[in-house]
């Protein structure tokens, strides 16, 4: 194992702050908490508006695209900082999913898809990986969609039949095209089209309902051969280690609003004629978040550093942040619940949207004991 | 303004001039002070160029790249690390002449006089006494937690000279004689077994005025400015390596001692790992703030870790080692002239590391620091901010 005393660049640049500047300031404008609170019980969860102009005006869908690809050929290090605003809004938009996850696995693809890579970067197709939100990365090559028998005619379309169920997506109540990792031999990933009639989609009433979930269920539905054997598996670990880098700093993000509105809180809320805040019993905690919020800012910022130079250490860095980074907005947003007293028990305080979503961030894309059970063979420091 | 390559060609030409292994080491030192490669952030005349911070590492590298002696830096921490900010900040052109050569040369090693058994997080309400007679100050009291106070000549004093102001206003800041025959220094023995510490009784001990450091009732100031220089110390120019600090040892008894592995062990080792690796990378990041002249109120988060990260990984260490973990290595009363927390055996470290979240600032202090300084919580209630100090109650 090297000592990596020679760490990369941990701050922000200028491009990274200006991006997640005027990401903040259009989410302030367009994704009002309020608004978000009441779309979680609408039929729409997803703002579809909000995702069309930060996908095509702001180019978020196509940040890791490449330019000949119609992408902004930017890095993990642009998409982590566009992270954290969108977690810091709890907006509902299925960024994670498509331009993060589906297309890291399409880029991990050889061949690459670049007609459908342009349309996602335009925003006029979004994608998702049909994967379990809570599957982690490192874990065995997805088995719950099979490869069925062809029907008449797909030999000459050269198309595969595909079986199963996948339950509990993220992203894929919106998404329009899917990526289909499916059991056979070899082990392969398909392309399958959200509208073919073999494709159900049933919503699932989910804990964080800013990133709605849902239950996919395939009965002969079309798919399109993508990857198959070692490379899709590597496509969809490469997928799972994105999304799972990528969530740490969405957590970061969770987890440094949480606080702020904690503090904004207690300044303004007096009980015994003084603030809450300047009571020791809610300084030492509020402190200790701000530490917490600190220390998850640096290690979510070296797995956005390793992610995009490629870094032989990009495992082991996605691994620590997405450990340390859960627990970190957990805590912080637990704590905010708890500091704003009554008031953040209540459905219109908007305390609990990032309750939900910290505590649904945690299992996704595995939970801190995975990620830390994951890490022991990488470190060398084995369980027996 | 020098480049680092002129820099760094000065150096050279000093070392043709003055072979570190031909020249008696005072002899040596002496020289390198003389030519402003002590310090180079220092004034010239006082050991340095006036140059930036920064580009004393050039400096350093090349010493030691021709096997120089060095100045005693980790010995004399106090005296280089805190004395000498604080005299080159408030001290006399005078004091400045007289004090500052002797400690870079290591002939004189420093010890700070601040805590008191009274005056412990609330540093300000001591009650040592410091009464003005002619051109002397007489003073009297007892001071504690003070490290290397049996080999210091010198002391950072904080004395009372005003009772009748409120606690802050009160202080005056002294630098006193150590060999002074009203000076006592005994031992403080401490859980390890060893003293790293002494207690400091002072009796009728005469400073001259000539020694006050920064103007009289003005000791507070002058005290913040020594704190604060403790904490800039931490500027390293890389990241430590992976696994430095307490974690290292008890990742190594992992990886070679097979039979102490279980379950439980092992998830909450793969925590602590993962918590030092997340405190290194913070650390770095601070660096790099620091580095481009952006430095973060980070710092105040870092000693709060360290302690926290430190005890736990320590205690765990003792129970990983089971057994061995209930051998302690020695309960002799020893005088070590440097803390090693991460040296001796893990029944040692587990005790030594009780006192980071105490030592300089206990972890409450930090957090309160951090509430109200970094995220702007309102101060709690102060009942003795306008009271005299011999008012107060105590």
């Amino acid at each position: 194992m090297s000592d990596k005393a020679d760490l990369p660049d941990l701050l922000y640049s200028d491009t990274e702050r200006a991006l997640a500047d005027s990401l903040s300031s259009l989410l302030a404008d367009r994704g009002s908490l309020d608004k978000v609170l009441a779309r979680t019980e609408s039929a729409e969860t997803y703002d579809d508006g909000l995702w069309q102009t930060v996908a095509g005006d702001l180019g978020l869908a196509g940040l890791l695209i490449p330019e000949r690809d119609g992408g902004a050929g930017a890095s993990y290090r642009e998409v982590c900082s566009a992270a954290e605003a969108l977690g810091s809004s709890v907006a509902p938009v299925p960024f994670l999913g498509s331009a993060v996850v589906a297309t890291a696995a399409l880029l991990s693809v050889a061949s690459g898809v670049p007609d459908l890579l342009r349309r996602m970067a335009d925003g006029s197709v979004t994608a998702t990986l049909a994967v379990p939100f809570a599957g982690a990365p490192g874990g065995p090559f997805p088995a719950s969609v099979r490869v069925a028998g062809p029907k008449p005619g797909d030999a000459q379309t050269g198309i595969a039949r595909l079986r199963g169920t996948v339950r509990g997506v993220a992203d894929a109540l919106p998404a329009t095209v899917l990526l289909v990792p499916a059991d056979g031999v070899p082990q392969a990933l398909y392309l399958v089209d959200m509208s073919d009639p073999g494709v159900a989609k049933a919503p699932v009433v989910s804990l964080d309902m800013t990133r709605q979930l849902c239950d996919l269920s395939f009965d002969d539905a079309p798919g399109r051969l993508i990857a198959s054997g070692a490379a899709a598996s590597q496509a969809v670990d490469a997928a799972l280690t994105a999304g799972a880098g990528v969530l740490a700093a969405e957590q970061v993000g969770v987890a440094q609003r949480c606080l702020d509105m904690t503090l904004a809180y207690v300044k303004e809320r007096r009980q015994f004629a003084r603030p809450v805040g300047s009571f020791q019993a809610l300084k030492h905690r509020l402190a200790d978040v701000w530490v917490a919020v600190s220390q998850a800012r640096a290690a979510s910022r070296y797995a956005a550093a390793c992610l995009a130079s490629g870094d032989p250490d990009a495992k082991v860095a996605v691994a620590i942040a997405k450990a340390y980074c859960s627990e970190a907005a957990v805590h912080a947003a637990q704590e905010c619940v708890q500091l704003h007293g009554g008031i953040g028990f209540t459905w219109e305080h908007p305390a609990h949207l990032y309750l939900k979503r910290a505590k649904a961030d945690s299992v996704g894309f595995g939970t801190p004991d995975a990620h830390r059970a994951a890490l022991a063979p990488l470190i060398n420091l084995p369980a027996s | 303004m020098l480049t680092p390559e002129e820099l760094r060609e000065r150096v050279r030409a000093f070392l043709t001039e003055h072979d570190p292994r031909e020249l008696p080491k005072q002899d040596f030192l002496n020289a390198r002070f003389d030519a402003g490669l002590a310090w180079v952030h220092y004034p010239e005349g006082l050991g340095g160029l006036g140059l930036s911070r920064s580009l004393q590492q050039i400096v350093d590298a090349e010493f030691a790249a021709v096997g120089s002696p060095g100045h005693d830096a980790e010995r004399n921490a106090i005296g280089l690390g805190m004395a000498a900010p604080t005299i080159l900040a408030y001290g006399t052109d005078e004091q400045q002449k007289r004090w500052l050569r002797e400690l870079w040369t290591g002939r004189e090693i420093w010890c700070q006089l601040f805590s008191e058994p009274g005056a412990g997080s609330d540093l300000a309400a001591l009650a040592t006494r410091a009464v003005r007679d002619g051109d002397h100050w007489v003073a009297t009291g007892q001071k504690v937690w003070t490290s290397l106070a049996q080999v210091a000549r010198r002391g950072l004093l904080l004395a009372r000279s005003d009772p009748d102001v409120p606690k802050h206003q009160g202080l005056t800041y002294f630098s006193v004689d150590m060999t002074d025959p009203g000076v006592e220094v005994r031992p403080l023995r401490q859980i390890t077994g060893e003293a790293e510490f002494n207690e400091v009784f002072l009796t009728e001990v005469r400073i001259p005025d000539a020694d006050r450091i920064g103007p009289v009732g003005e000791g507070w100031k002058v005290a913040n400015a020594t704190l604060m220089s403790e904490r800039v110390n931490i500027g390293a120019s890389q990241a430590a390596p992976r696994e430095s600090g307490a974690i290292g040892p008890v990742a190594a008894t992992w990886r070679n001692r097979p039979e102490l592995r279980t379950p439980g062990l092992h998830d909450r080792l793969l925590k602590l790992w993962t918590e030092a690796e997340v405190a290194r990378l913070a650390a770095e990041r601070m660096r790099q703030q620091l580095a481009a002249g952006k430095p973060g109120p980070e710092g105040s988060a870092a000693k709060l870790v360290f302690a926290r990260l430190n005890q736990e990984i320590s205690g765990f260490d003792v129970e990983l080692n089971a057994g061995d973990g209930l051998r302690y290595d020695e309960w002799t009363m020893r005088r070590p002239e440097h803390s090693t927390f991460f040296g001796r055996g893990p029944g040692y470290r587990y005790l030594r590391a009780r006192g980071n979240s105490i030592e300089g600032g206990t972890s409450e202090i930090l957090r309160n620091i951090i509430a109200e300084r970094v995220l702007g919580l309102p101060p709690e209630p102060r009942v003795d901010k306008d009271i005299p100090w011999k008012d107060l109650p105590r």
